[in-house]
């Protein structure tokens, strides 16, 4: 009779430094201080997570503007069993975020209850208490403060569910 | 060009902070690794300092370690056969920079050893030997690993000088 086939844990990993450029460099920077900024294309729209080069002309995108600590939810995606490494080990939302002052959203994670997730949620910003420069400088989003509150819920696709 | 202090310059708050350059973001995979029934074999036989191989039966070629198969010809290996610990170094390096997590001081010298027998070459370090005496042809043999023989490579330490002369380059010169 043949020897059991064996198996055992196989864990490889590159531990990448990536240099970060003006634009992304700034955006990181900015978290690291609590504050979230957009970069601003030739039509005038605000993007954020911010762009380095202009969606529509291509030209390099040099302005960039502070954005509120509050967004709407424009979709989500419940997470039943977070993985290792992701934002939260509790059950969340994977949600896309525009932040007030933005006209793109923002991925990210939403520490709420399953039943209070809906697209047009208003949502704040979780500061994590030690902070990098990095994505993982927000901790998550979490219901806002005053949750119902007008806000700007009403550009949201879909608001009414 | 545009620096993000430049950009960072034009927003009030974040004026003359100093700014983020670069991120380390690794990327890491967790895998549960099945070496197969061949490589299982090879690897079981480990502990008791014996090397086995498969032979193709068509193109005769000697796999080690054997994967159960001939990737040439396409079809299953079925010879099991033992080869010797000695062979010869066809090609290799010094490695300069350590790799996380690898428990081997730096610089050290790694090889193919091309085992007496086989038609692929082995992947081992080669010790007990200044680097710049290794050379291709040199014979060398394993040194086992005797606190640490099990079914894993760790078993051999490292492959050493026998102190023969270089193999005949024809001997190898295929299997380079």
């Amino acid at each position: 009779m043949p020897p059991e086939v064996l198996s055992a844990p196989l864990i490889v990993e590159f531990p990448f430094t990536r240099s970060t450029g003006p634009v992304l460099g700034a955006f990181l920077t900015g978290l690291r201080e609590r504050v979230v900024l957009g970069a601003r294309g030739s039509d005038g729209r605000v993007l954020c997570p911010p762009a380095e080069y202009d969606p529509v002309t291509a030209e390099e995108l040099t302005e960039l503007v502070p954005l509120g600590q509050l967004g709407t939810v424009t979709t989500w995606a419940w997470n039943e069993r977070p993985r290792p490494y992701q934002p939260l080990d509790t059950p969340f939302a994977w949600v896309l975020v525009r932040l007030d002052g933005a006209d793109t959203a923002l991925l990210h994670a939403l520490d709420a209850p399953r039943h209070a997730v809906r697209t047009g949620m208003r949502v704040a910003i979780r500061w994590a208490d030690e902070r990098s420069g990095a994505i993982t400088d927000i901790a998550c989003f979490e219901p806002a403060p005053n949750a119902g509150a007008p806000g700007d819920s009403h550009r949201a696709e879909g608001s009414a569910a | 060009m545009t620096t993000a202090a430049e950009l960072l310059a034009g927003i009030p708050e974040l004026a003359g902070v100093e700014p983020v350059t670069r991120v380390t973001i690794p990327a890491r995979l967790e895998y549960t690794y099945s070496p197969g029934s061949a490589q299982t074999r090879f690897l079981t036989a480990l502990p008791d300092k014996r090397l086995l191989a498969e032979r193709c039966p068509r193109c005769t070629r000697v796999y080690v370690p054997p994967r159960g198969a001939c990737p040439t010809c396409g079809i299953a290996a079925t010879e099991q056969l033992e080869l010797p610990h000695t062979g010869t170094v066809t090609t290799f390096c010094i490695v300069n920079i350590a790799a996380k997590g690898l428990d081997v001081e730096v610089p050290y010298c790694y090889a193919y050893v091309l085992l007496d027998g086989a038609n692929v070459g082995l992947h081992a370090r080669i010790g007990d030997t200044p680097y710049a005496d290794v050379r291709i042809g040199q014979r060398v043999e394993a040194v086992w690993n005797e606190q640490r023989l099990g079914p894993s490579l760790a078993s051999i330490s490292h492959f050493r000088p026998t102190g023969e002369p270089d193999a005949d380059p024809e001997s190898y010169r295929r299997w380079m």
